[in-house]
């Protein structure tokens, strides 16, 4: 039964995949969604790590973004006028993370942009993609034709084992390494591959034509060293990662340099660089870079059992004072087999080994502030 | 020896003035795998639907409720070491706490075995 004023979910094309295969599905950013399957979030998790996983991501959203020159490079150009990263950069079969800002330094979504030779390759975030898409026919329409690629499903295959599985089904595959990108055929389809990923192992993600999406699914499920894996996992193992979850660790209050993402802004894109700023926010956010943010995501250990959830508050005393802080992502760490936390903290509490507390169940339980990841990355650089 | 149900998917089994309290096969598979367990306090003076002890899957947080009220006499210290027991055998093992019971009448509005069956056909 529908509740009133809700619009029906929409269903990527693997839907009937999942629910043959036992998926429990559940609402999440418009999409009924697998959040696990039979074997459960904790052996989905732990699959990934020691062989492959297999992800439906199709509800995130995919661009084409076409200069009207018909160079790339203008396309590149454009796009940067939107983010802090630099693009022109990309060389063909590249892909990089990005973030668009907003006016007073915030992020309106994370992205992967990938060089296509002749046009550029955008994934954005499914809760996002309607707005995205906006903001680009907003800003660079008159440099640029943007696709919107809705006839196309986005799967990840994740884990040491993934390489293997994937190189019996598509060509090429294993000669790329960590952020390589570029159409490839697998299993006879006209693909979309990067080898990158949301779990902190080596993997691919796939871009497939919907109709050929369920065919190119399961045969990968016929290899035995491939499950399945839901949403659950996805969160659990791109939290021990380290890895941003938008609309949490990541938000339009959170500027790149608080969110810890100063990697992902190249010196050509800061002050002194040959295109600084020319983004939104290029002042507040180059000016953070100079002066530093006044607070900073950190990874969070805490020193028992009971994870630490979403929403709990930060003090930097055991008994007394008022919050300092706030955890964006919290749970349990099925491969560190402890609970693992982000959050933000001010900027002189940040530093690693740094002792905090989080408020849970009115308690105050004691955390250090960790680097991250959590679990070391595997990506084939 | 009774053992009642509540629908909350608790499990009581009832021996003299004792209570032990669990949560249900049912409840466990629904939650998935837990990984925490937070037990009540020995001595604690539960009130009927007071959260009592908190079980945790990898996605989230559940209250496991107080069926009825009591004084809690015992707790299973092996669920905080061995979280996964209640995965393993939720109406057996892993019991939580033991209560003496406060008010016997409160036990009325439980339900057997078949009634629990009922509830979650």
């Amino acid at each position: 039964m529908l509740a009133r004023d809700e619009s029906p979910l929409k269903r990527t094309p693997l839907h009937a995949l999942h629910v043959a295969r036992g998926g429990k599905m559940v609402p999440f950013a418009g999409y009924e969604m697998p959040v696990q399957f039979p074997a459960g979030v904790l052996k989905e998790h732990l699959h990934t790590r020691s062989s492959a996983g297999l992800f439906d991501v199709s509800h995130m959203g995919q661009l084409a973004l076409r200069a009207k020159s018909g160079k790339v490079e203008d396309a590149a150009l454009a796009l940067e006028r939107l983010v802090p990263q630099d693009i022109v950069a990309v060389p063909p079969g590249r892909q990089r993370y990005a973030q668009f800002t907003n006016h007073d330094g915030g992020i309106l979504d994370d992205l992967m942009v990938a060089n296509f030779g002749d046009h550029l390759f955008l994934v954005v975030n499914a809760a996002c993609k309607a707005e995205d898409e906006a903001h680009l026919r907003a800003h660079l329409s008159e440099a640029c034709v943007i696709d919107s690629l809705s006839d196309r499903a986005l799967i990840a295959l994740q884990g040491p084992k993934a390489e293997s599985v994937l190189a019996k089904l598509g060509t090429g595959v294993t000669a790329m390494k960590f952020m390589d990108a570029g159409p490839r055929k697998v299993a006879g389809f006209d693909c979309f591959v990067s080898r990158s990923g949301y779990t902190g192992e080596d993997g691919f993600e796939i871009s497939v034509p919907a109709a050929q999406a369920e065919a190119l699914v399961t045969m990968l499920l016929q290899n035995p060293d491939v499950l399945p894996i839901g949403l659950g996992a996805r969160d659990s193992l791109r939290l021990e990662a380290g890895l941003c979850l938008y609309g949490h660790d990541i938000d339009t209050t959170t500027t790149p340099v608080e969110g810890a993402l100063e990697w992902s802004v190249q010196k050509s894109r800061r002050n002194g660089g040959a295109r600084a700023g020319g983004f939104p926010g290029a002042d507040k956010i180059l000016a953070q870079f100079e002066k530093g943010a006044s607070r900073r995501r950190v990874g969070l250990l805490a020193q028992g059992r009971a994870p630490v959830r979403e929403g709990a508050l930060l003090f930097a005393d055991g008994a007394t004072g008022e919050p300092i802080g706030k955890v964006t992502s919290g749970g349990f760490g099925p491969s560190l087999n402890a609970p693992v936390a982000m959050g933000y903290l001010p900027t002189p509490l940040s530093a690693t080994g740094t002792q905090v507390f989080a408020e849970v169940r009115g308690q105050r339980l004691p955390l250090q502030v960790a680097s991250m990841p959590f679990v070391p990355n595997t990506y084939k650089r | 020896m009774t053992t009642l149900f509540t629908s909350d998917h608790e499990w009581l089994r009832i021996e003299g003035d004792v209570a032990t309290i669990g949560v249900t096969d049912y409840a466990q598979s629904q939650l998935g795998d837990v990984v925490f367990v937070e037990l009540p306090k020995v001595g604690r003076a539960l009130k009927k639907a007071e959260a009592a002890a908190v079980v945790e899957s990898v996605k989230a947080a559940s209250d496991v409720y107080a069926p009825i009220s009591g004084e809690v006499i015992e707790v299973n210290e092996a669920l905080a070491a061995e979280p996964a027991l209640v995965n393993s055998d939720a109406g057996g093992k892993a019991w939580f706490f033991k209560l003496k019971i406060a008010d016997t009448s409160e036990l009325g509005g439980l339900m057997d075995e078949a009634a629990y069956k009922a509830h979650t056909a």
